[in-house]
């Protein structure tokens, strides 16, 4: 059950986007799922305030196979970004050897930050497919579950159901099987072309 | 002199001692104080209530009229200084079947309690509210209240009160009471039925008497001992029930508009609250029993 | 006494502290609260407006926040477990009703998710800056309880503690969050109902004839009643006789006073809340609190790595302070060392404690966030020195 937990230890992730993207519940089931279903820790924490209405919105999730102390992330090990504001923000506080995931057409990157990993979804457009722009957040999630390979997707998927209404659980697990799907798929091919992965790195 | 005419009972009684603390007599009141005399109506109004008096609980806040909760034998709060109303609205929510009487004074109630006041009457707490008014604060030596009139001298206004005073009666249909009357001690009959006539009635019930201050108010304003407080409500007094509140505004030494102002039905602050939430869960809600029950 | 089923959320939840928090109350038995909005303590009440209509009970927003706590105090004499919550300013307000429980014995929870101050100040970011306002902030002596949770599992198994230890001593009880902890999501565990002890209303099983509001029993706590009853009872903020009757002399007083003071050595004599660590050897000892328990931890650690025989005093009740444990210590080790989100606050207790037999090293911190662990481990390995 552990397995992503203990193979990766504390892992500590900040996610931001803009105010209606469901930045905070993307966070919360990404906690969820290590702490609730894949019985370790998280600790999920949000910024709150005037900077939170409206405009920008973060939050940050620790998670580890050990109780968690320090609640705040200085500098991510994962940074999901929806918007381009978070980006800019955020993206100088990522840990060298980080995995740095984007809502692809959102967020464009005219300079990438060197020695990271980087993953981009188009996860409005794919919320679009399913016919709700709103679940863009758990394709999102999705999409993480499958390039960082550090949860179990049966649990994060779990999470998803147990974290919204009844009546938008069929289309939020929909919006995250896209998701895992697209970032599964990618993960794939990149894996089946060494070379490409490389060069991939190295335009990072 | 027969001797029919000195046939004292031995030991006398007032009917209105069951009602009251005699434990705690004498008051702490001035002679001539209109305190006492509200007291004396309330206790016949709640005689003739036939209310169960242990499901009758009165609330007081500070000051002179403050200190009412602590001569009525009813379970009774003594409070902080303006907060007897929202102290009353958690007893009556926590238990509804208590008919919760708020009885303090008009610094009290309206100047640090003002905000209290609008709001309950706004929500319809099912509380009676009354209000000895004597125009002044007595307790602490006679300074300016929110409701003394204009020119009037007190220990803080030594040239003449110069701020204008809040009509109370007006206020309190403004702010949505369910019934407003007004009546001096001088109308001791009828106070009397208007404090029984609330205990019978629902929501936020409000009923300001006009009372006399003779060790403060009136010596300081050359009105006269008690007696000619007395002379003054009977002379100036009029009678005017359902007459618009806007046009009972008090003055130092003009006309007094008393009478039954307001008297209309409105659902109550527990009613809504039923209403809106069987509205919104139906047969998930769950109706309040706040109680705590014994281990 | 085992907690109402109907209250309690049985289950594993991902829950940050207010919630954590509400649901702590539900167990407890709390069916009414009175609140007024006020960043960032107001999820709890908002949880609580959302739950309790299902469960059955009231919540009211009041128009202020004098009003919210005097109001709960009502309900409390109405025969209601109550509560109120709230945050710096708001606690401000409410002091004056802090007074009241107290000199009346009124058994409430208020529950303070502390932000930056003073005034208005940090609204949406932690301190810890009320601790003295929680035991001083009323005028007059009176005695309370202030409890220091430092994660919404605490915040949730403490709240049940906080009421009964309301009920237990006829004390108003603190919930002393920081918004830290009160926005801090992480998994909550609510058990079975019948496995959560309540400490009941000890009502008084007396006579009306022969009831004495406020006679002590032998534990010095008077037993309760409530309004409809038949007791016929006064409760008043004046100073009172044991048949609740004002009597304003220097005997009553005494009486009064000393009783609402003293009624709390039990607790302070042996009662007191804590968790220690790597005392048997410890030299330096690391007082702390809330939130800041979590980063000292972190410093504690790094500190022993480095060979420092460092030490763990963490308070989870706060007030009474845990005076017996810190003169003991002080006897033995060579320093404390007291991180806290405030300009040095708890540090005084310590220091009083410590009556000059151990150094005591405060660490500030102004509020807005919480200490870089390696601030704390600097204070450590400078105090073992």
């Amino acid at each position: 059950m552990q397995r992503g937990l203990t193979k990766l230890g504390l892992t500590e992730i900040r996610i931001g986007g803009f105010g209606g993207q469901g930045v905070i519940l993307a966070a919360v089931v990404i906690g969820k799922a290590a702490a609730i279903f894949e019985g370790g820790y998280a600790t999920m924490t949000q910024s709150f305030g005037p900077e939170a209405r409206g405009g920008s919105s973060s939050a940050q999730v620790i998670l580890s196979g050990d109780p968690i102390l320090y609640p705040y992330v200085a500098n991510p090990d994962i940074l999901v970004v929806m918007s381009q504001e978070a980006y800019t923000r955020f993206s100088p506080q990522l840990k060298p050897g980080g995995i740095l995931i984007t809502e692809q057409e959102l967020v464009r990157i005219d300079q990438a930050p060197t020695g990271i990993r980087m993953y981009g979804v188009p996860a409005t457009r794919l919320a679009e497919e399913l016919g709700r722009k709103v679940v863009l957040n758990i394709v999102m999630v999705g999409f993480f579950g499958a390039v960082t390979n550090m949860l179990n997707p049966d649990n994060l998927r779990q999470a998803v159901a147990d974290s919204v209404p009844p009546a938008m659980q069929k289309l939020n697990l929909q919006a995250f099987d896209k998701g895992f799907a697209y970032g599964a798929e990618m993960i794939q091919g990149l894996a089946e072309d060494k070379d490409a992965e490389q060069l991939f790195a190295l335009e990072s | 002199m027969s001797e029919a005419l000195l046939d004292i009972p031995v030991n006398p009684t007032n009917p209105v001692e069951p009602f009251l603390r005699m434990d705690r007599m004498p008051h702490i009141w001035c002679p001539a104080c209109g305190i006492g005399t509200t007291v004396n109506c309330f206790t016949r109004a709640l005689e003739s209530s036939k209310l169960n008096l242990d499901k009758v609980a009165i609330v007081s806040g500070i000051g002179c009229t403050g200190r009412v909760a602590g001569y009525a034998n009813l379970d009774s709060f003594h409070t902080t200084h303006g907060r007897a109303i929202p102290f009353a609205t958690g007893l009556k929510l926590s238990n509804p079947e208590l008919q919760v009487v708020v009885y303090s004074g008009d610094g009290d109630l309206f100047a640090i309690g003002g905000n209290h006041f609008i709001h309950a009457a706004r929500r319809n707490m099912d509380i009676k509210v009354i209000c000895v008014n004597n125009l002044t604060y007595a307790m602490t030596g006679g300074q300016t209240a929110p409701t003394t009139p204009a020119s009037v001298i007190s220990a803080t206004s030594p040239y003449g009160v110069f701020e204008p005073s809040f009509n109370l009666v007006q206020l309190a249909e403004a702010a949505g009471a369910s019934y407003v009357a007004r009546w001096t001690t001088f109308h001791v009959k009828q106070l009397s039925r208007s404090m029984e006539e609330v205990l019978h009635k629902k929501g936020f019930c409000f009923i300001e008497v006009i009372s006399p201050c003779p060790t403060l108010y009136q010596r300081r304003n050359k009105m006269g001992d008690g007696l000619d407080a007395m002379k003054f409500y009977k002379e100036v007094s009029k009678v005017r029930n359902g007459a618009p509140t806007s046009e009972c505004a008090l003055t130092k030494s003009g006309e007094i508009v008393v009478g039954k102002f307001v008297d209309r039905d409105r659902p109550d602050y527990l009613e809504l609250l039923r209403a809106q939430m069987t509205e919104s869960l139906g047969d998930r809600y769950a109706d309040p029993e706040v109680s705590c029950s014994e281990g | 006494m085992h907690a109402d089923p109907k209250g309690v959320l049985t289950g594993v939840h991902f829950l940050d502290g207010d919630h954590a928090c509400c649901e702590g109350t539900l167990a407890a038995g709390a069916r009414f609260s009175a609140g007024y909005p006020i960043t960032p303590s107001t999820e709890v009440v908002e949880r609580f407006a959302w739950r309790i209509p299902t469960v059955g009970g009231i919540f009211i927003q009041m128009e202020d926040e004098l009003a919210a706590s005097i109001a709960i105090q009502g309900a409390v004499w109405g025969g209601a477990k109550a509560f109120t919550v709230t945050s710096g300013p708001g606690f401000s307000l409410m002091m004056e009703h802090i007074g009241y429980a107290a000199i009346t014995e009124t058994p409430c929870v208020f529950v303070n998710v502390q932000r930056g101050g003073p005034s208005t100040g940090l609204p949406t970011l932690p301190a810890q800056a009320d601790m003295m306002q929680a035991k001083w902030g009323s005028h007059g002596d009176y005695s309370i309880i202030a409890l220091c949770p430092n994660s919404p599992q605490e915040c949730f198994d403490l709240t049940i503690t906080a009421f009964n230890l309301s009920e237990e001593f006829r004390v108003p009880v603190m919930m002393m969050l920081d918004e830290c902890v009160g926005h801090m999501t992480e998994k909550v565990v609510i058990p079975e109902a019948d496995t959560i002890a309540i400490t009941p209303r000890r009502f008084t099983k007396k006579t009306p004839e022969e009831f004495r509001l406020f006679e002590p029993q032998s534990d010095m706590v008077p037993d309760m009643v409530k309004a409809g009853d038949g007791y016929r009872f006064h409760v008043t903020g004046l100073t009172h006789d044991e048949r609740g009757y004002p009597s304003m002399n220097v005997e009553t007083q005494d009486v009064l006073v000393r009783r609402m003071h003293d009624k709390l050595k039990p607790f302070e004599n042996g009662r007191a809340i804590y968790e220690a660590e790597f005392l048997d050897d410890a030299e330096v000892v690391v007082v702390s609190y809330g939130i800041t328990s979590r980063v000292a931890q972190r410093a504690l650690q790094l500190a022993r790595e480095q060979g420092v025989k460092a030490g763990k005093f963490r308070m989870i009740s706060a007030w009474p302070f845990p005076e017996q444990h810190i003169r003991e210590l002080a006897g033995r080790v060579k320093a404390f060392v007291v991180p806290e989100l405030n300009m040095g606050q708890m540090v005084r207790e310590v220091e009083r404690c410590a009556a000059g037999k151990a150094k005591v090293v405060s660490v500030p911190h102004a509020g807005g966030s919480v200490h870089d662990p390696d601030v704390i481990l600097k204070a450590i390995l400078e105090a073992a020195r």
